[in-house]
């Protein structure tokens, strides 16, 4: 019985112990905190980790000799490796700290395009994706005079991949999609689309950012070329992100930003820059973001991502049969295989007025277009609530979120 | 009524709820409800004000020289929070409208809807309202 195995495995009144946040109180309630999906909240695993970098360790990285320096440093760089093992890289340069997935996506934009993009050229994204993923391309399109191709999403929320197969030619240059959608929680079947892509030897982005909380990244069995994602959606600090790129792009792509830190020898006639993904890293790095990811990964990793995942489907299953159950409720993108995230709306009820009277009674979910305002379009709405989970939250929290629910339809319908 | 007048009215309506949460909403839901509606001429691109997540629209005009407002919004909570508005500054005159300030959605405890997180597009109907009433004070 291994669903028994994972149960004792997890356990989830532990786990919340983790997290100092959610014994607060919001609006005189306890919180229930369902908008992971925008940010997840940190154990103090991660808060303590940052404390005692700033206690014990601040100082400059790369550069220093002295002990603090190189203590520094090499928290830093074991915080790379921590990523690399993480998500299976083939060697720890090929991971780039960066802000975010927004910057990773703007860095491989701007060294891409920069190389490889031409008048005429087709870049491909998905009508699901975060605007993150839609204006980098976009912006380029515009620059390069390339164009922007779109693969659609059928009613249930899913990427039409036989739409996919005839978008892609003898002119695409790179397609960029999410792996899994911020605003409908489905997983899109990314290892086919990476393998039909690379029939014809185009590299894929993957956009890992609603990914990377939920499930294992193998980048190598993935065969992407670029993995994109952020921190704080994984119980890191905000500020702090992940570019992973094959090692052959690293070598290629010149510098996104320069700087400190990025250069071999710098004379006023010619530069030359470092190898690796310190050529990416200009200026002084975000240091106590990295260790703090470093940190939530082994804390994640301690739990184990099989159990992490298992006890979130066993949430999903129990919100969606709650949620169906209440009349005029629609779900959007109603498939099996989704990560942690309903989105819904009730009859013609705004979401934002169900998104207030929810927050009055403590509940934290997202309501508006979650920056899809494409998706948004497609189907023809002005936004939804979404609620979204993480393995701290329980049933007896959907029950509250339910109860909430069934009184913010009363008032307002 | 003076807007100062209007807005202490207001200010005592709401006492009535005290800190109950619920009767506060179920009234500001109910405000929305029964806002005269904007002339369905003026709910188009040119009068919209956007906020992240619901619409807002405003339509002003000038009469006897008192300016008129009237508003909508696709969601029925800013509706609200716009009779509110629309109670106290419409039938003004410019100057006065001018010289208000909105401290009593503070006194009510309703805040949290003026906060410049952009999601329901009040603050900017408000500063729509200010300048709407600038613009006029130069007319007339």
């Amino acid at each position: 019985m291994p669903d028994t195995l994972q149960h004792i495995a997890f356990n989830v009144e532990k786990a919340r112990e983790d997290f100092p946040i959610l014994k607060m109180q919001v609006n005189n309630k306890p919180l229930v905190y369902f908008d992971n999906g925008a940010t997840a909240q940190k154990p103090k695993q991660v808060i303590d980790a940052i404390a005692k970098y700033y206690y014990e360790e601040n100082s400059n990285i790369h550069r220093g000799v002295h002990t603090l320096s190189q203590k520094a440093t090499t928290h830093y760089e074991l915080a790379r490796q921590t990523v690399q093992k993480h998500m299976n890289a083939a060697s720890v340069n090929e991971i780039i700290f960066t802000r975010g997935t927004t910057e990773s996506i703007n860095l491989v934009a701007h060294c891409f395009g920069k190389l490889f993009i031409t008048k005429g050229d087709e870049i491909i994204v998905s009508e699901m994706e975060h605007h993150s993923n839609i204006l980098p391309w976009q912006i380029l399109c515009e620059e390069k005079g390339a164009v922007l191709k779109v693969i659609p999403v059928n009613e249930k929320g899913e990427l039409v991949l036989e739409e996919y197969k005839k978008l892609l030619s003898d002119k695409t240059k790179l397609v960029a999609v999410t792996h899994v959608s911020n605003t409908l929680g489905v997983i899109n079947e990314v290892k086919e689309i990476i393998s039909i892509a690379k029939q014809k030897n185009i590299p894929v982005l993957l956009d890992g950012a609603q990914a990377i909380p939920h499930m294992a990244i193998d980048v190598q069995d993935l065969d992407c070329d670029f993995y994109c994602f952020s921190g704080h959606k994984i119980y890191a600090p905000t500020g702090i992100g992940v570019l992973y790129a094959k090692a052959k792009w690293i070598d290629r792509f010149e510098p996104y930003q320069v700087g400190g830190g990025t250069i071999k020898t710098v004379t006023f006639g010619k530069t030359v820059y470092v190898d690796g993904p310190l050529k990416f890293e200009a200026g002084t790095p975000n240091i106590e973001g990295a260790i703090g990811l470093a940190a939530a990964l082994n804390y994640i990793n301690e739990i184990g991502l099989s159990a992490i995942s298992s006890y979130e489907d066993e949430l999903m299953q129990y919100a969606t049969e709650k949620l169906k159950q209440l009349s005029g409720v629609k779900i959007y993108g109603d498939v099996k295989r989704k990560a942690a995230v309903i989105s819904f709306n009730v009859n013609d009820i705004h979401p934002f007025d169900v998104g207030t009277i929810l927050d009055k009674q403590g509940v934290a979910v997202r309501t508006g277009h979650h920056c899809t305002q494409p998706l948004m379009q497609c189907f023809n709405i002005p936004g939804t609530i979404r609620a979204s989970f993480s393995f701290y939250n329980t049933k007896a929290e959907i029950d509250i979120f339910i109860s909430a629910l069934e009184k913010a339809i009363k008032m307002l319908s | 009524m003076s807007i100062a007048e209007i807005e202490q009215e207001i200010i005592e309506e709401f006492e009535l709820f005290a800190d109950d949460w619920e009767l506060k909403y179920e009234h500001l839901i109910e405000l929305g409800k029964s806002l005269p509606l904007i002339d369905p001429v003026f709910k188009t691109e040119e009068y919209i004000i956007k906020g992240c997540q619901s619409k807002v629209w405003l339509h002003s005009e000038l009469k006897d020289g008192k300016i008129i407002y009237t508003g909508d919004s696709d969601a029925i909570i800013t509706k609200g929070m716009i009779a509110l508005l629309v109670r106290v500054f419409s039938n003004q005159t410019p100057a006065a409208i001018l010289n208000a300030d909105v401290s009593f959605i503070d006194a009510i405890g309703l805040k949290e809807h003026l906060s410049p997180t952009r999601a329901n597009g009040l603050i900017s109907m408000i500063k729509q309202m200010k300048l709407d009433a600038l613009a006029m004070s130069q007319k007339s």
